[in-house]
């Protein structure tokens, strides 16, 4: 396998409505598969939502949540390890908006080592490697499993 | 004025009837040796003209139904060549082909001069500036009225449609006294006008409101009398029978059936018997001098009762009381048809959506509310809200394509909406009238 | 063919004869508006002083700005129940302007629409589909009641839904349609799109938007129909008032019920044959709003007499605008109405810019604006809902649908001086 593959994290989103116990249903049943959630978003349009996450097995989560009756989809994001200070956004957003990449969303989380920043960007794997060849620390797919 | 044509719209009952009769037994010849659907099926009922011998043979002939003007389309049940024709219409059919009325010189003219005497029963004439505030175009709200207004010389504004802090100024800056339009319409513009500091009964001249293409009731004629300060008057027809023709008089007793126009019969939907004056029933029509498209003891699908006395204004023609709802599942969303099988077959050539769907017809601010919930399939789900507004966006625009009205549509999650086994329940309609 | 020839081929002497009738009925009729009253007082000119046509020349210009002045029926010179039509067209800024029309104003524009209509060789058992807007658009009810005059069969279809459209024309075999020249390049592009032929149009009249010979062609291959350019203005009745002929090169307007000069529109001199400036238009039959020496902002030329068909003398096909008044989809706009609505709604900045390009042969304007800060409270729904407020404030005036983008505070260009906030990106504006 291409070492960029490695770095291509596959994302579960799901089609919710937006009305009150959506989100409690989807958590309850990542909850009874034990499936860790690791970074997690909502994206609201006016009456319905996405609901995107990493998740420690993606395949269980898909099909538990299909099996729910749930509209669920992989995606291809990349994770970036920031520096966790002033500047550490810049820093990625300039380089991808240097090469022309587009951010099409993004989501990101503190850990207890780092921030992390999800992407979802118009050519991941020309990011990829434009990040890469910048020094860029990428997360590989393996962690988030 | 008092009456447009006192000659006829005063005519004495037993008259009337030698003329109904007169004219019913033209037009009974005329389709049976022009119109080789009429003859077919006067052939298959066993009727011939020769048995029409009194107005009430009429119950003889078969019946009219919607379908019959659909598995006709576009214009094989016209009697004339399309030369003759000045006009066609167009309105929203049951699926996806829509219903053509074709129009001749004459008819326009009938037409024409069954709202003149409308109008002024309804106490307008020269000096009124009318609003007319129906569709233009295809739709026989606005051409109709309008050539109606024209013909008594009351000032027209074509307004049509829309825009309604528009509508409310022109009414207030060109000083109009009476508006056509749909009764939630004309509630929404007294809304809208609150909202822009001006009471219609205070700072309008507005005195008469000509109000249907849609179900109403007393209520909300009170509401409407008491509120906006102006006379409201109930308005009927359909595209078949020519467009809006009918209304009330200034007694506000029923809507005058012109009788030289048209032969009123109620049915009972189920048995398909004629029922007496004061029974309710089906409305179903014959349009004695419609030439290019005949209506025959047309099924239309309203429920009402007739009453055949003499009004109080003098006129003696049947009158019907306001309509009360429908023997079919059709909805009328803000004056136009809207039939579930429409919807259903809109969403079948939609490949994104799923074959379950809900229609929520309600109403808010006064107007009427179309909500299309429809379930993604699987292939069509993506992570990018874009394409779900896209797809939302598409289903919404061939909906409005299918049925002229506007339609707000929801994507709610697969296996959400209401299955039925059997007869399926897809509609909710919140309306209170 | 002729509808009314005598009057469609009235020349030399005898036209002339009847213009100064007209002329002076028409300062008659005007005299009766307290506007023009004064400025004839003012001018020290009664109707008997127009002697000759040339006379016209002593009376002031009226501008498109006093018909504002004169909102809603100041300018009318009929009592109101003599007025049996009103429709409004887009003023300068947030008021229409408003026109009326008496009985006779009606059957005068019906004859005008009818001589075109017979002109070009449309007669009893054409269909004709009628593809503009009903209602206050004077498009389509002044072709509406010109075709039901000659008998044609009328579809009145108004605008919108293409695709029904297309269906009406084979359903109908619709021989002519009117509508404007980029609307019928979409119905091609969309017929195309869905691989449908449209064999029975033979005749298409085209008009409410200045178009190129390019576009001609271009209309006439793809649509295989003959294309034929209609002018008209709400001020003047509506369309009808000059319209080509078989013929081509130039159109014909009706001298029996219009006198047109070419003038300098920044001197205000009069030019003459041949040469190019702003068409003044002086209505000889109009009852209800009669006007004198209107300026219409067109610019176009008169040309050489004598048409092989036999009718008058013909203006050239127009080539722009004096003024900055812009014409979206058929619907005139002037950046003033714009800048109005704007300043009404407090979400948004003074900055604005409007862009103006074809898309897929559809005229489409886009907006920018400045949102204030203050207004923006972090949901995406808020944006949204201010962005409809301002299209539906933008379609309530302009009655056109923009798009209306929402760009961060500052980011708009400022301008010293006067300001170019109309940026038209069309290819060929004609």
């Amino acid at each position: 396998m291409n070492q960029i593959e490695h770095y291509l994290i596959k994302q579960i989103s799901i089609f919710s409505e937006n009305r009150p116990g959506r989100l409690a249903a989807i958590a309850q049943a990542m909850q009874e598969e034990r499936i860790n959630i690791l970074a997690f978003s909502i994206a609201e349009a006016d009456g319905f939502g996405v609901v995107r996450a990493l998740v420690d097995h993606s395949e269980r989560a898909y099909h538990k949540l299909t099996d729910m009756g749930f509209m669920v989809s992989f995606t291809d994001v990349i994770a970036v390890r920031m520096r966790d200070e002033p500047g550490g956004l810049y820093e990625i957003a300039r380089i991808l908006g240097d090469a022309n990449i587009n951010i099409e969303y993004a989501y990101a989380y503190t850990g207890k080592d780092a921030a992390v920043l999800i992407l979802r960007v118009n050519n991941a794997r020309d990011a990829i490697a434009t990040l890469l060849k910048r020094n860029v620390t990428l997360m590989e797919s393996s962690f988030f499993k | 004025m008092k009456c447009w044509d006192p000659r006829i719209e005063e005519i004495p009952k037993e008259e009337l009837h030698r003329l109904q009769y007169r004219l019913l037994k033209t037009l009974v010849y005329k389709l049976y040796s022009l119109s080789d659907f009429y003859h077919r099926r006067m052939k298959e009922a066993g009727v011939h003209p020769d048995d029409i011998r009194t107005l009430e043979d009429v119950q003889k002939l078969p019946f009219m139904y919607k379908s019959d003007l659909r598995d006709h389309y576009p214009d094989r049940l016209f009697t004339v060549p399309q030369e003759e024709l000045v006009r066609y219409h167009v309105s929203s059919g049951t699926t996806g082909k829509p219903t053509v009325v074709g129009y001749t010189q004459r008819d326009i003219e009938n037409w024409t001069n069954s709202l003149a005497r409308a109008l002024v029963s309804c106490g307008l004439g020269r000096g009124d500036v009318i609003q007319v505030s129906y569709g233009y175009g295809l739709f026989t709200g606005g051409l109709g009225l309008h050539y109606g207004a024209e013909r008594i010389g009351a000032t027209v504004i074509p307004t049509s449609t829309g825009n309604t802090e528009r509508q409310i100024e022109l009414m207030m800056d060109l000083k109009a006294t009476a508006i056509a339009c749909t009764p939630s319409y004309l509630l929404h513009i007294g809304e809208v006008a609150e909202k822009m500091g001006v009471s219609i009964k205070n700072d309008t001249r507005l005195r008469a409101a000509i109000l249907g293409a849609e179900p109403w009731s007393e209520r909300m004629r009170n509401r409407i009398q008491e509120w906006l300060g102006v006379k409201a008057y109930d308005i009927y027809g359909t595209s078949e029978l020519y467009g809006p023709l009918f209304t009330e008089c200034h007694e506000q007793q029923g809507i005058h059936i012109w009788g030289d126009l048209a032969l009123v019969e109620i049915i009972d939907p189920e048995t398909n018997a004629p029922l007496p004056a004061g029974e309710r029933g089906e409305l179903t029509m014959t349009v004695l001098q419609k030439e290019a498209l005949p209506i025959v003891r047309f099924r239309i699908g309203d429920i009402t009762t007739m009453r055949d006395d003499v009004c109080a204004c003098g006129r003696t023609h049947p009158r019907i009381t306001r309509i009360e709802g429908r023997v079919d599942d059709m909805l009328i969303i803000r004056g136009i048809n809207v039939f579930p099988s429409q919807i259903e077959h809109t969403l079948m050539g939609i490949p994104e959506v799923g074959r379950e769907f809900q229609i929520v017809v309600d109403r808010k601010a006064e107007l009427d509310s179309l909500l299309v919930r429809v379930e993604l399939t699987h292939e069509a789900f993506s992570d990018r809200i874009k394409d779900l507004m896209n797809i939302r966006k598409k289903v919404a625009e061939r909906l409005q394509s299918a049925l002229l009205v506007n339609a707000e549509v929801e994507l709610v999650e697969p296996g959400t909406l209401p299955r039925f086994e059997g007869k399926a329940k897809r509609v909710v309609d919140r309306r209170k009238l | 063919m002729f509808w009314n020839r005598k009057m469609e081929t009235l020349k030399g002497d005898e036209l002339t004869r009847l213009q100064l009738k007209r002329l002076s009925w028409t300062i008659a009729q005007a005299s009766k508006v307290p506007f023009y009253r004064k400025r004839l007082n003012n001018a020290g000119i009664t109707p008997s002083d127009v002697r000759s046509i040339d006379d016209i020349g002593k009376l002031p210009f009226t501008v498109k700005g006093d018909l504002r002045e004169g909102y809603p029926f100041g300018f009318f010179s009929v009592p109101l129940n003599r007025v049996i039509r009103i429709h409004t067209t887009s003023g300068t800024t947030g008021k229409p302007t408003v026109v009326g029309y008496t009985r006779r104003d009606l059957e005068n524009w019906s004859e005008l629409i009818a001589r075109n209509m017979t002109m070009i060789g449309l007669k009893e058992g054409d269909v004709f589909q009628n593809m503009v807007n009903y209602g206050l658009f004077t498009g389509g009810l002044g072709f509406h009641y010109g075709a039901e005059k000659i008998g044609l069969t009328v579809i009145p279809s108004a605008t919108g839904n293409t695709k029904r459209q297309i269906e009406m024309i084979n359903d109908f075999g619709v021989t002519s349609i009117h509508c404007t020249p980029s609307y019928a390049l979409h119905i091609a592009e969309v017929a195309e799109e869905i691989g449908v032929e449209l064999p029975t149009l033979k005749f298409g009249i085209f008009g409410a938007e200045a178009w190129s010979e390019a576009m001609r062609r271009e209309l006439e291959r793809r649509l295989k129909l003959t294309a034929f350019d209609s002018y008209g203005l709400s001020e003047m009745y509506g369309p009808g008032v000059a319209f080509e002929c078989p013929e081509g090169d130039g159109l014909h307007i009706w001298h029996d019920m219009y006198l047109v000069e070419i003038i300098d529109p920044a001197t205000g001199e009069r030019l003459g044959e041949g040469e190019s400036g702003e068409m003044v238009i002086t209505p000889l039959v109009k009852e209800a709003m009669p006007l004198i020496r209107y300026r219409t902002g067109d610019i176009t030329k008169l040309m050489a007499d004598g048409c092989a068909c036999g009718r008058g003398q013909k203006i050239g096909r127009i080539t722009g605008r004096s003024d900055d008044m812009l014409v979206i989809r058929g619907i005139n706009v002037f950046p003033s109405q714009i800048e109005h609505v704007l300043r009404s709604l407090p979400e948004v900045g003074e900055q604005f810019m409007v862009y103006i390009d074809r898309i897929k042969y559809l005229d489409e304007m886009t907006i920018e604006v400045e949102m204030k800060k203050e207004y923006f409270h972090g949901e995406l729904e808020d944006l949204s809902k201010i962005q409809h407020r301002i299209t539906d404030a933008l379609k309530d005036v302009l009655g056109l649908r923009t798009n209306v983008r929402l760009v961060e505070p500052g980011s708009l260009p400022r301008f010293e001086g006067k300001a170019r906030r109309v940026i038209d990106r069309r290819e060929s504006k004609l």
